[in-house]
């Protein structure tokens, strides 16, 4: 019987297995931002074991509120900061050099394929883009990871994901997530990888992959994965250069974690993408999802455009080719958060900026921010928010407020109209 | 903290119940478990639920539905239930991570099948509902007016080892 390819990385990062069922994993990379490691770093303390397994191959970034908007946030970057230069980690991103962590990591070359990846966030997922095993945990989980270089897990059972067709002109990455989502329910993939395959997934870039991850663990999944292939090589190249004589060597050598043909399954779900519309969602779960045209019309107070699921430069490219030219309606707030210092400063070589602000955004400094309602766009009672985000839980912005997701056309569309807008019909 | 797997019992009659209703992500600023300690709840909006009432403080054990704990990897949740002597839920199911920063934390995420968790539902409208588990045999007494039911429950060898020795970083540190 062949193998998935969470198996071949489970396999071969096997540590100990204590009891059956239990696998303790080595782990490639335990990334670290700043609300959920400080109190791993105090525990740590506490107990006399501030140590780090390995100071490069832990990454660590202040992320969700930066910069710091009150001492609260800023003992937690300072708890971070202190602890990353105390241990001299290779890599930890301050004010100037911080983005938001999923995107930050993948674009710093951090991410290869059959590496296991462990984070204080449960957006981890995102790294599965890369043909990685990457789960948000928990703190304790994370202090362990810090500790000692393991993680455990359950066997993982995968749900294949079959995405079929072509993606239609005007649908993205972030509808077709949503959509299966909606198929799949917010359990339907609990304890299981969700390994996206198919032509649809072949023809998308890294950065589209990222959104289709991103969201796995919306479903309950623990990582979402795709085969690294040409189109992952190309993005890592910079990064792994001196490691393969040619690109095509990359390739073959990436190969060797890809699925077996008779892999087994957990299930196997096949999607025609061909005939999708742009998805939204509905009420307070991300499983209720509809064709945008259902919920076209519904006022907005805000658009925002950013966060770890769309917040990349060919995200923004969509968004700007929507409002280049056009105006914000009045009653909406618009804001833009590129999720990278590097994204940022594409985007303004691009004049992608210049057209956001001339659309009338507000342009802020990369941060998780708003998404989970920190700073930078927090939602008073009664408030409606189109979002490029990923979670619409009640509250989630801000009490009381109302999060529809979207793709960044679709968000785009809704700020030039200030209700809910299929881009197509612009 | 000592752990304790006993006591009265809050009905929380939802699915998909997630981590930002636990505890919002505005108090993810604070950088200790006990200041986490009013808000428990605080977001959960279910008909007849006060998050500031005495039932909730009452409660040492949360029965619950399936997909318990959804949403952010925030151990914030298991952490706001620690502190307010909440060491025990009982549900049909629960996301993963959530699960497991309960076992991590040594305290218990009990998984029982839907007929047991609607039992126990039915039981609650008799009135008060003190529930009671015995780990080492897999039990759960459930007692109400006078009456009692029991239920038998599945843990894996490795939750129950995380239980008993305290937690995750106590189990990792003493093995490798």
């Amino acid at each position: 019987m062949g193998k998935t390819i969470a198996e071949k990385i489970f396999e071969s990062h096997l540590r100990d297995e204590p009891f059956e069922g239990t696998k303790v994993l080595d782990i490639d990379r335990v990334l670290c931002h700043e609300i959920t490691t400080p109190v791993a770093i105090a525990d740590l303390e506490w107990r006399g074991k501030d140590r780090v397994f390995d100071n490069t191959k832990i990454k660590a970034v202040i992320d969700h509120v930066t910069p710091s908007k009150d001492t609260k946030t800023a003992i937690q970057a300072k708890m971070l900061r202190d602890w990353a230069r105390r241990h001299d980690l290779q890599d930890f991103f301050d004010v100037g050099r911080n983005g938001v962590c999923h995107a930050l990591f993948p674009e710093k070359g951090y991410i290869r394929p059959g590496f296991t990846v462990i984070m204080g966030d449960s957006h981890t997922c995102t790294h599965g883009a890369f043909g990685a095993f990457a789960a948000g945990v928990g703190t304790t989980d994370l202090e362990v990871g810090i500790l000692k270089g393991v993680c455990a897990f359950r066997e993982p059972a995968t749900i294949r994901v079959n995405l079929n067709g072509c993606l239609p002109e005007g649908v993205f990455a972030k509808d077709v997530i949503l959509y299966v989502i909606g198929q799949l329910g917010v359990n339907g993939a609990t304890d299981r990888v969700i390994e996206f395959a198919g032509p649809v997934v072949d023809g998308m870039t890294m950065e589209a992959r990222m959104t289709l991850c991103n969201m796995a663990i919306e479903a309950g999944g623990t990582c979402g994965i795709c085969m690294p292939d040409r189109v992952t090589v190309d993005y890592l190249w910079p990064f792994i250069q001196n490691d393969y004589v040619s690109k095509e060597a990359a390739v073959a050598d990436f190969a060797k974690w890809h699925s077996d043909a008779d892999a087994e399954y957990d299930q196997v779900l096949d999607f025609n993408i061909s005939t999708l519309a742009p998805q939204v969602t509905f009420d307070y779960k991300p499983d209720c999802v509809k064709n945008v045209v259902d919920l076209a019309g519904t006022p907005v107070d805000q658009v925002y455009i950013g966060t770890c699921t769309n917040g990349r430069i060919e995200d923004l490219r969509i968004a700007a080719q929507i409002l280049k030219g056009r105006r914000i309606a009045d009653s909406v707030r618009g804001i833009v958060s590129p999720a990278t210092p590097k994204i940022f400063s594409d985007a303004l070589a691009e004049g992608i900026i210049q057209i956001f602000m001339d659309a009338g955004f507000c342009v802020t400094n990369p941060t998780c921010g708003a998404c989970l309602g920190m700073s930078n766009g927090v939602l008073a009672e009664g408030e409606v928010c189109a979002s490029t985000s990923n979670r619409n839980f009640n509250g989630r912005m801000g009490k009381g407020g109302m999060v529809h997701l979207m793709s960044p056309a679709t968000a785009a569309a809704t700020a030039i109209t200030g209700v809910i807008t299929d881009a197509r019909s612009l | 903290m000592e752990k304790i797997f006993k006591g009265p019992a809050i009905f929380l009659d939802r699915n998909d119940i997630n981590t930002d209703e636990i505890i919002p992500a505005k108090y993810l600023t604070e950088v200790t478990k006990e200041a986490l300690k009013p808000y428990m709840l605080e977001d959960l909006k279910l008909e007849g639920f006060d998050p500031r009432g005495e039932t909730l403080k009452n409660a040492r054990v949360v029965v619950t539905r399936e997909n318990f704990g959804c949403g952010s990897s925030r151990e914030h949740a298991p952490w706001v239930f620690e502190v307010n002597g909440v060491h025990t839920i009982i549900g049909q199911s629960y996301a993963r991570i959530f699960r497991q920063n309960m076992f991590n934390g040594g305290m218990l995420a009990i998984e029982l099948p839907k007929e047991d968790i609607d039992a126990l539902f039915a039981f609650s409208q008799q009135g008060e509902v003190t529930i009671d588990v015995d780990v080492e045999a897999q039990q759960i007494k459930a007692c109400c007016g006078g009456q009692c039911q029991d239920f038998s429950f599945e843990i894996s060898a490795f939750d129950k080892a995380l239980v008993q020795s305290g937690g995750w970083v106590e189990f990792a540190d003493a093995r490798y």
